[in-house]
């Protein structure tokens, strides 16, 4: 089973989440896929052995090259200008689509792989990690989900908000649990979270995070349209101390192991 | 990658403030929502197009609202199809499946599979991507968008609502955007945070909090972009406190502001309130005060 978990808003608690029911449960993999902002190892402190790259490839122009421009006119994100004797390519802005190749009469442009981030792990958990001033998320995402073993209980730690790493991280998952707080912002960035599901067409449940802290207009909104809340988390001044030192609250609060598994025996 | 503004005629008295964070949940747009009712001049712009929230705060009146197309999307004309499959072949997103469907969240509009098709089925259509606001708020003029789900052109958009924001600016005068950023490292925050005149990442004394700090604190210093730093809830972890504020001395960056943990945030917020309108919160107004003189 693959369970992803996300959020619209960032900072409701995914991490902790994904973390504490791995923890929980006999034979999972998690799958760190915020790769702006991977957290997971924080609370897992594993030593990351097998470090892959992660590359995209760039056009490279090469002496064939009679600068006729029908790259630069095709490419849809800009990332070719031609000029009198020059082609300048825009590497951040290629998406790697293989247009401009094809479309070169005289056979002037290969292709290079350029690093953009990695994938490190072992056994029961990878992580993404997107390099600083690298802009695409999505292929270093892609990466990691390449290593699900789909034999194992698989949890995704998706990066928040609802554009396309989001969107890569949680299709193909069996169920995505969205964290949310009960606050206005959580309710919003809910309801947008919602909207991917449905258009994913991925099965949901909501874990309030911080109950307590806000009022109960996210719990009406889940009545009102069905959405079923599967776990409430309190807003408690331990959990938030064990967070913030880097220590996975089921380790040292051993009850919540058992709410952990009660909500993965609603899910499957 | 789309957000580089070029120097302009009103360039050097106007000033971009981007608030971000790294990690999620720090505190961006509750900041945001307190500098709005503090400053004067200015012009506010809601860069978090994913999942903004400001306007839960501000309450704007739109007054002007545009459609925005970002990207393309391929369209197969079935009755022109003749199924050989080289489309298939040829995208590189697997947005085309091999009966020949279009994954409309997968596809990135490159055209490819128009250009390969020997039938000439393919149409690359723009796709409506999102909507840029134009608003009034009881603070002034806020530019703000929402993406339609599913769209991939976040940065494009962001660039958008900050292009916008500096027409609004230049046509009303006002001499100061506050920018509201989305959390993480990647496209949309690059958008946000370039050509900027002065970045504050609002942090967290947690270990999550520094780890992504010191991401984001990357990505500001590789676009060369001055950078202060704001500790929300500095008292929840003083020894994390103290690390972060290592990191910045070491880095050379100013830390602004710490702000204890106080469950009035959460309070105003749901009232729809900034801190400021609530109970005129003096951490965050001396914080002002610091980033208004350096402005």
């Amino acid at each position: 089973m693959i369970i992803s978990v996300a959020s619209g808003k960032g900072g409701t608690g995914k991490t902790t989440v994904a973390v504490n029911l791995a923890l929980s449960l006999e034979d999972t993999e998690l799958l760190d896929c915020d790769v702006e902002e991977p957290n997971c190892n924080i609370f897992l402190k594993k030593k990351l052995k097998n470090v892959e790259d992660v590359s995209i490839p760039v056009p490279i122009i090469n002496e064939k090259c009679d600068f006729c421009g029908k790259c630069s006119e095709f490419c849809e994100y800009n990332a070719l200008a031609v000029m009198k004797g020059n082609v300048l390519v825009f590497k951040e802005l290629c998406h790697g689509c293989g247009g401009c190749k094809l479309v070169c009469p005289k056979d002037a442009i290969t292709y290079k792989e350029r690093k953009i981030g990695e994938v490190a792990g072992e056994d029961n958990f990878y992580q993404g990690k997107l390099n600083i001033g690298e802009a695409i998320a999505t292929p270093i995402v892609s990466a990691v989900k390449k290593k699900i073993k789909k034999e194992k209980t698989v949890i995704i730690d998706s990066p928040p908000g609802a554009f396309c790493p989001v969107i890569e991280a949680v299709s193909g998952s069996d169920y995505c649990l969205l964290v949310t707080e009960p606050t206005p912002f959580g309710l919003n960035d809910l309801k947008i979270a919602v909207e991917v599901l449905k258009k994913i067409d991925v099965p949901y449940g909501v874990i309030i995070n911080r109950e307590g802290i806000g009022d109960k207009r996210v719990e009406e909104y889940c009545k009102k349209n069905n959405v079923p809340v599967l776990m409430k988390i309190p807003h408690d001044r331990k959990i938030a101390e064990l967070y913030s030192k880097g220590i996975p609250f089921v380790l040292e609060m051993p009850e919540w192991k058992e709410k952990f598994r009660g909500l993965y025996g609603a899910i499957r | 990658m789309e957000g580089k503004i070029q120097g302009t005629l009103w360039g050097d008295q106007m000033k971009q403030l981007t608030v971000i964070s790294g990690k999620g949940g720090t505190g961006k747009t509750t900041i945001v929502g307190a500098f709005a009712a503090l400053a004067g001049n200015k012009v506010l712009a809601d860069c978090d197009v994913d999942a903004p929230d400001l306007h839960l705060i501000l309450k704007p009146e739109i007054k002007e609202e545009k459609k925005f197309s970002g990207s393309k999307l391929a369209f197969i004309g079935y009755e022109k199809c003749i199924k050989c499959g080289k489309c298939y072949e040829n995208c590189k997103f697997n947005a085309i499946s091999e009966d020949i469907k279009i994954d409309e969240l997968r596809c990135e509009g490159c055209g490819v599979c128009a250009y390969v098709c020997p039938a000439n089925a393919i149409e690359l259509k723009k796709r409506d991507s999102g909507t840029l606001f134009i608003s009034e708020t009881r603070f002034g003029p806020m530019v703000h968008a929402k993406l339609n789900i599913g769209e991939e052109a976040s940065g494009k958009l962001v660039t958008l609502v900050r292009n916008t924001a500096k027409e609004v600016a230049e046509k009303m005068k006002k001499d100061l955007i506050i920018i509201d950023g989305s959390p993480g490292i990647g496209c949309p925050v690059i958008a946000s945070l370039t050509g900027s005149d002065l970045v504050l990442i609002v942090t967290e004394p947690t270990l999550s909090g520094i780890h992504d700090l010191e991401r984001v604190y990357g990505v500001s210093k590789h676009f060369g972009i001055e950078t202060i730093v704001c500790i929300n809830k500095y008292d929840i972890n003083k020894e994390n406190t103290e690390k972060i504020e290592n990191f910045c001395k070491k880095s050379g960056i100013e830390s602004v502001g710490k702000i204890p943990y106080n469950p009035e945030f959460t309070k105003a917020m749901i009232e729809e309130k900034t801190i400021i309108e609530y109970n005129n919160d003096p951490v965050v107004k001396d914080m002002w005060k610091k980033i208004e003189e350096r402005i």
